[in-house]
Parts: structure tokens; C-alpha cells; sequence
């Protein structure tokens, strides 16, 4: 199956998705930060891979990432990105030392890290799952700091067996001047963005 | 494909791409992807495809070095167009990690990927001098058409030559 262009109505029932899920974890950082946390108008459309890796500033910049793949209702992906320096102004806000950059964490600071970014994705997902009433099981987060080409080579790989394009509905993040930007991408399987259409429109009535 | 400066030639993911020397080639940013590096040291020729899955299974795409089986054949009949011979050209492989540890299939599209790129290149004739696979390490290769060297660069270790 090809994803086809969406409609305006489409688009405005994904961009809401990417609303609630970056919304409720915004609130989430802003809690663990006790400070403000803006956020942007998702982003939807479809990408081809090379426009995917650009997102992230291409193939070779470095971030930290959190990649879940979610399944049941709705198949896909759902990668969490902070900029390196990003991860290491998330662990100063939270009173933290760190050395001179990501590669040399300790093991609280990685796992503080690990543990800021498990909630946030978490949050995002719940959210999800209520806006729509999708029954979704997630995988465990997995959390790798490493190339952004390398990195999105997983969901391009698994989308690779249909197309060459992906939906992806992003939303950023930052907070006050610090700029804790980070990237929700929800990378829907081809199939499952009409169950996620569905979902919403059936609630309009 | 994108020219950069230095006579450096960036091949996209699941893009070819054959020149002569002293042109460069290189692929940024291989986690999953293996490069494959062919290289003719008589007529200084060389090519990389930046390969994102193991088989076509017939599938034709315009991306043409997104399927190992297919990459590695297009690839060598772009470098014979250019005068290079398929006796004397060898291979690198570069990449093929698994960069997260999940339970899905998916997620062993590396290993799928270097052997499906073996098996290709072993079916072609084509001997391989030298690969730096496999780990869950992103990997940034540049291939050079005068000598045939590939450097390898990594985010957090020494970069090295094979």
C-alpha cells in the first residue's frame, strides 16, 4: 500500500495527535524541570528517507535517542531525539554534573537520562491511547546515542519493505533559554494511519 | 547523490554511485545500511552503494542500490560502463550494526543485510579485502578512488583505515 496525499481533514486529525502526545509530555518535563516548556505546531507529512534523516539535521549529527516500537491498534515507531548538548542541559536542570560531553555519562547521569526520556515517551503514548482509544503495546524503550542517519536506519529499514516514503508526525519541544529542544517522531506503519484517522473521526460523530 | 566540496560524492541512502578517481565517494551516517565498496585498482575506478535491505525479491525501484542483490549488480555494470573489469575489481563492506536491541525482526536487518551483500558479491565473482561490520555502532565511510583505501569514522572511537 502507498500513502496517498491527506486531506486538510486529515492532516488536522494527525497534527491533533501529535498535539496530545507532545502536549502531555511537555507537562511531564515541565514538572521534572519545574519550569516552562513551549511547544511547536506538529509537523505531518510524508517523507522520503532522505527528508526523514534531514529532519534530524542529518545523517551524521549525533543524538540521543529513545526509539519504541509500538504495536496492536496502531504499528510503527516512535522515536524520542534530543540534540547532545540538549541531553546535557535535561541533566544540569535536574542538578546534575556532567563531564565534557555525552560519551562520558556516569551511570546515574545515563541512567537519569534514560529514565527523564522513558517518561516522556511513555507520556506521549498514554496520551495517545486516550485521545484515540487504541488499544497499542509498546516495547520496552530502547535508547542508543549515535548517528542520526545510523539511528533512523531502523524504522527506514522496516518501512524500506513498502515504499520509500514515511508519514511522520513530529512535534518539538524546548524550554525557556536553556533549549531543551527534543523531537517526538511518530512514524506510523502505512496501514495503521487509517486506523489512527478512524479512530478520531469516528469520535466526531 | 550530492556533490560536496572537495571532490567528495555523497551517495544517499539506498543510492549508487560509480567514478572515476580522484573523485571520492562516501556514505554518512550506516547504521542498519551497509556500504559496499567496489574498486578496479588497474583502471582506478570505483563505486559505493549505500544498501538499506537484503533482497529485491524482484522488486524493481528507483532507488537503485537499496537491495543488496540488485545494488551489487547495478553497481558493477555502472563501473564497467566506465572502463573498469569485473576480474580485477574487490569489495569493503562497512555497517550492517544493529543499533537498538529490540525484539522485532527488524532489528537484524544489519546481519540480513551483510550477508545478503556477501552472498551478492560471491555469486559475482567479486573477492572482499576487507570489511568493518556488524556491533551497534553508527559508521561514516569514505572511499578513496586513487588508492582504494576506506576510512571509516565512528562518534566515539579512533576512525581507521581498511
Amino acid at each position: 500500500m502507498v500513502i496517498n496525499k491527506f486531506d486538510s481533514n486529515d492532516i488536522d486529525i494527525l497534527t491533533e495527535i501529535g498535539n496530545i502526545g507532545a502536549g502531555n509530555a511537555a507537562t511531564a518535563l515541565s514538572e521534572i524541570l519545574q519550569g516552562r516548556v513551549d511547544m511547536s505546531v506538529p509537523k505531518v507529512g510524508i517523507l522520503k528517507f532522505k527528508e526523514l534523516i534531514n529532519e534530524l539535521n542529518g545523517p551524521e549529527n549525533i543524538i540521543v535517542a529513545i526509539l519504541v516500537e509500538v504495536s496492536g491498534d496502531l504499528d510503527g515507531f516512535i522515536l524520542f531525539a534530543l540534540e547532545t548538548e540538549c541531553a546535557l542541559t535535561l541533566l544540569r536542570l535536574v542538578g546534575m554534573e556532567y563531564g565534557k560531553d555525552v560519551f562520558s555519562l556516569s551511570e546515574l547521569e545515563m541512567s537519569t537520562l534514560t529514565e527523564i526520556t522513558n517518561i516522556l515517551t511513555g507520556t506521549y503514548l498514554t496520551a495517545v491511547c486516550d485521545l484515540t482509544g487504541l488499544a497499542i503495546n509498546a516495547t520496552v524503550p530502547s535508547f542508543a546515542i549515535d548517528m542520526a542517519g545510523a539511528i533512523l536506519n531502523v524504522p527506514i529499514s522496516f518501512y524500506g519493505r513498502v515504499g520509500d516514503s514515511v508519514l511522520l508526525i513530529e512535534t518539538q519541544f524546548k524550554s525557556g533559554d536553556d533549549l531543551v529542544i527534543g523531537r517526538f517522531m511518530l512514524i506510523p506503519d502505512v496501514s495503521s494511519y487509517k486506523t489512527l484517522l478512524k479512530s478520531l473521526r469516528n469520535g466526531e460523530k | 547523490m550530492t556533490i560536496v566540496s572537495g571532490g567528495i560524492i555523497i551517495v544517499g541512502i539506498g543510492e549508487l554511485f560509480a567514478t572515476t578517481s580522484p573523485t571520492k565517494l562516501q556514505a554518512l551516517g550506516l547504521g542498519s545500511c551497509v556500504g559496499v565498496a567496489l574498486y578496479d585498482p588497474i583502471a582506478k575506478v570505483g563505486g559505493l552503494a549505500h544498501v538499506m535491505m537484503p533482497e529485491s525479491n524482484g522488486s524493481s525501484n528507483e532507488l537503485r542500490g537499496k537491495y543488496a542483490d540488485t545494488a551489487v549488480a547495478n553497481l558493477l555494470s555502472d563501473m564497467q560502463k566506465l572502463a573498469a573489469r569485473k576480474e580485477n575489481i574487490v569489495a569493503k563492506l562497512v555497517g550492517g550494526a544493529s543499533m537498538f536491541s529490540l525484539s522485532h525482526d527488524v532489528f537484524r536487518i544489519g546481519e540480513k543485510n551483510v550477508i545478503a551483500a556477501k552472498k551478492s558479491l560471491n555469486d559475482l565473482g567479486i573477492r572482499i579485502l576487507a570489511e568493518d561490520v556488524g556491533g551497534s555502532v553508527g559508521r561514516t565511510m569514505l572511499l578513496h578512488t586513487d588508492t582504494g583505501e576506506v576510512e571509516v569514522r565512528y562518534v566515539n572511537r579512533e576512525s581507521r583505515k581498511i
